[in-house]
């Protein structure tokens, strides 16, 4: 297979593959079981945010109400698991969690797709309104003890074990949620028509209506799938985290669109792989988790992944500025 | 001669009080081309919307193949084999060349699933049909112009197409373009596919046309046999007036030479370059796509840096590879394709204008005399006869030949000693056309040195002293103004 150098994905994966020899050399323990399940771990809630992020990015929008959504169900489902279904096994609250969270995709939907508002500008307003309606008339205190189902949920691990330094690793059993919503988004994507529907809308939205696509439904869909994927984020996130604390994952959206962004997709839409999306937070994982690994203070956290991001996606534009300027 | 696939009569359709079509009626047959001409603002994009089904007439009648009409909405329309070719194509730039094709075939189809073979397939079949060999995992952003419209016209013809409506489909085509172009039409014809050409590079498609229509303000005025036409007499029905094209009158041989170009080189662009121009002289250079023609023209106003090679201004080196020294030493520079790389779409035309002189109207302090600004720039509007209904709309709302213009009183505010037009009248109907000629002969005759690079080929002959020819990047032929005729132009070009 010929590698593609003006690709992003290439270049994530050699900057992903260059930090872990960094620390690999400087910490031999890096290079560890523990490590990867820590990473694998730090990737669960991120991955989910990031594909929702990334099918509305090919299809020319943006999200950033999603983290909100994530908060809002997480918190209202414990809450409603705990005051009136405390029966509800794990399966039920993680259904529950999705259908809350696809009922608030559904008025973002309402207001891009039927009353064609600007993604941005709506997701910004619902992004404090959803949060702000929360903690205004929700509540605003940690929710210390979460409903059975979800109990039972954090402490289902896939692979549990021992180091030999005696020390414990374990994966979490959420981490098959998000491969499955990976495969799930791949499968839409690449081998539906609706999926290419998606693409085609990010191509031209001009050119989709002319031929009779359904413009407002597909778009109608989108934001309905990722305010289902950030509900089930946000379930996931409580169980694992095993509280429900209303103040948590805001503020992560714009990192999760880096990390897509970083992975090759477009802002301007038609654009993006899951492949780059899943690297882009393999190394944003790396960064937020294993910098100091490499003697990097943690403060510099921020700056490194700003950084990265302005080398991942300025070095391809640049790239492709100076194969146009050769050839015209 | 078939019998009518469509037929209008007595369509009339009016937008909040200005009729855009009156009483407008003719037919087109099964395997027939036909050439449905007239500058914009006549009628002709209204007519495509109505046989589309984007637009309801007001009045008339539509029979598509022996069936009277109600009213027709895209779908019905595209179910009865009308297929559209937008000017700009409206493709998918992201997605494959077989995808694009086989996109909406699918989706009519009510294919939930993605079939991939099927599309390929469908998309290969296609391509063989009109006898074009591109490749289908291409990304159609990845392709030239004219790729992308055999493309366009590969998907119209994956469904069932009985008529194929071209919007102005050889705006951005070379000659030898529209010629594979051409060869198209006629086997579609010979398939018994009908085709309705929308276009104003007329010449060109009156040799595959059986039958002309000509729309002037709403109504046709004129509609007979093709070979009774030719692009005189179109010229004057589309325009209601004769439009006489000579060649510029000689240049004096006093005038002193402007601009001296001494062996201007960029590898890989153009090789070699050198050339003068003399104030009041009108120089062409024209060349086919890819000659280096537009690489060519921004280098000398610095847009393309050249490895070496010097440009001198009345005596004054300018300094290569910048656009703003270009600007002040006193080049400038019209694009050919200004809606992306010349005007401001969303601002006024007044802003659009004065944007060039934004410097000139400053105080010491930097603070802009508006007032200044903008009575100049109105000034430039009038001078070059800009139609615009208000100076404050944006300058998207424009025609083509308003929007060229309104680029033109920008540089004419900055007072440049030398303009470089590239395409001047690409897009533009053929009225306007005549104008914008006679303004580049206007600016000339103020003892401007213009440089108009183009590959339409009357153009050139009808505004230029002095023609240069261009070939894979090297100047190889110096033509007088009268001492060439067009066919001859087109073999030099080509040969």
């Amino acid at each position: 297979m010929r590698i593609d150098w003006t690709r992003n994905e290439t270049l994530v994966a050699l900057v992903i593959l260059g930090f872990c020899a960094l620390a690999a050399l400087s910490d031999p323990g890096f290079l560890s079981v523990a490590t990867l399940t820590d990473l694998l771990r730090g990737g669960i809630v991120l991955g989910i945010f990031a594909t929702g992020a990334l099918v509305v990015l090919i299809s020319g929008g943006i999200d950033v109400s999603f983290t909100a959504v994530a908060a809002f169900t997480m918190y209202v489902t414990a809450m409603l698991l705990n005051a009136a279904m405390p029966w509800m096994p794990w399966w039920g609250a993680i259904a529950l969690g999705m259908a809350i969270g696809a009922a608030l995709g559904s008025i973002n939907a309402v207001l891009i797709a039927v009353m064609g508002l600007p993604t941005l500008i709506v997701t910004l307003g619902t992004l404090s309104i959803f949060r702000g309606f929360m903690l205004t008339f929700v509540g605003q205190k940690q929710i210390t003890t979460l409903p059975p189902g979800m109990r039972e949920f954090g402490r289902m691990m896939v692979i549990r074990g021992e180091n030999a330094d005696g020390s414990f690793y374990s994966l979490h059993a959420a981490f098959l949620a998000t491969v499955a919503v990976i495969v799930v988004t791949w499968a839409i994507l690449h081998r539906t028509m609706l999926g290419r529907q998606i693409f085609a809308i990010g191509g031209s939205v001009e050119s989709a209506r002319r031929i009779g696509i359904d413009v407002r439904g597909v778009q109608f869909f989108v934001y309905v799938y990722v305010g289902m994927l950030a509900g089930l984020a946000g379930i996931i996130h409580a169980s694992m985290a095993r509280v429900a604390n209303p103040f948590d994952l805001v503020g992560l959206e714009l990192s999760v669109i880096a990390a897509v962004v970083l992975g090759g997709a477009r802002l301007s839409g038609g654009h993006g792989t899951l492949t780059g999306t899943v690297l882009g937070v393999a190394l944003i994982v790396l960064v937020r988790n294993s910098l100091v690994v490499i003697g990097i203070p943690t403060t510099w956290q921020s700056v490194t992944i700003g950084a990265l991001i302005l080398l991942g996606t300025g070095l391809p534009a640049w790239q492709a500025k100076r194969a146009a300027a050769r050839a015209a | 001669m078939g019998e009518a696939f469509v037929t209008l009569a007595g369509v009339t359709k009016t937008y909040s009080g200005i009729t855009a079509l009156d009483d407008v009626g003719f037919a087109i047959a099964a395997g027939e081309a036909v050439c449905l001409a007239g500058e914009n603002g006549s009628g002709k994009s209204t007519l495509i919307k109505i046989l589309a089904g984007v637009e309801q007439p007001d009045r008339g009648l539509i029979r598509i193949a022996g069936t009277d009409q109600g009213a027709l909405n895209p779908r019905l329309s595209a179910d009865a084999g009308i297929k559209v070719i937008f000017q700009d194509f409206s493709l998918f730039p992201n997605l494959s060349v077989a995808e694009n094709i086989a996109f909406s075939a699918e989706i009519g189809a009510g294919a939930r699933l993605v079939r991939r073979s099927r599309m390929r397939a469908l998309a290969r079949r296609t391509l063989e049909r009109i006898r074009v060999d591109i490749p289908l995992d291409a990304a159609v952003e990845s392709l030239p112009v004219a790729h992308k419209q055999l493309v366009a016209i590969a998907r119209a013809l994956a469904t069932e197409a009985r008529l194929i409506i071209m919007d102005e489909p050889t705006t951005a085509l070379t000659e030898r373009e529209v010629r594979v172009l051409l060869d198209i039409i006629r086997r579609l014809k010979a398939d018994g596919v009908a085709v309705l050409f929308v276009s104003h590079k007329l010449a060109e498609v009156l040799e595959v046309c059986e039958h002309v229509v000509v729309l002037r303000n709403g109504r046709k005025v004129a509609e007979g046999q093709a070979r009774d036409f030719d692009a005189g007499s179109l010229t004057r029905h589309m325009t209601g007036r004769a439009v006489a094209e000579a060649p510029p009158a000689p240049l004096p041989e006093t005038a002193p030479l402007l601009l001296r170009v001494e062996g201007l080189h960029k590898e890989g662009a153009f090789a070699e370059v050198s050339f003068g121009l003399r104030a009041g002289e009108v120089l062409g250079v024209s060349g086919l796509l890819g000659s280096g023609r537009t690489a060519l023209a921004k280098a000398l106003f610095g847009l393309v840096a050249p490895d070496r090679g010097t440009i001198t201004l009345d005596g004054r080196a300018v300094p290569l590879g910048d656009p703003v020294a270009a600007a002040a030493a006193g080049i400038g520079y019209v694009p050919e394709d200004r809606l992306t790389e010349g005007l401001f779409l969303t601002q006024s035309v007044l802003q659009n204008v004065a944007i060039g002189r934004l410097g000139a109207h400053e105080d010491r302090l930097g603070v802009l005399d508006l007032g200044g600004l903008l009575a100049e720039a109105r000034g430039w509007l009038g001078r070059l006869s800009v139609k615009a209904p208000d100076p404050d709309a944006p300058v998207r709302s424009l025609s083509g030949g308003n929007q060229q213009r309104v680029v033109l009183a920008r540089w004419m505010a900055r007072s440049p000693r030398v303009l470089v037009l590239n395409g001047p009248s690409v897009g533009v109907d053929v009225g306007s056309k005549a104008e914008i000629h006679a303004i580049i002969a206007d600016l000339a005759a103020q003892g401007l040195g213009v440089i108009v690079i183009s590959d339409d080929l009357p153009e050139i002959l009808c505004t230029c002293h002095r023609i240069l020819v261009m070939r894979a990047g090297r100047l190889v032929e110096d033509i007088a103004a009268g001492r060439v005729g067009e066919a001859d132009l087109a073999h030099r070009l080509a040969s």
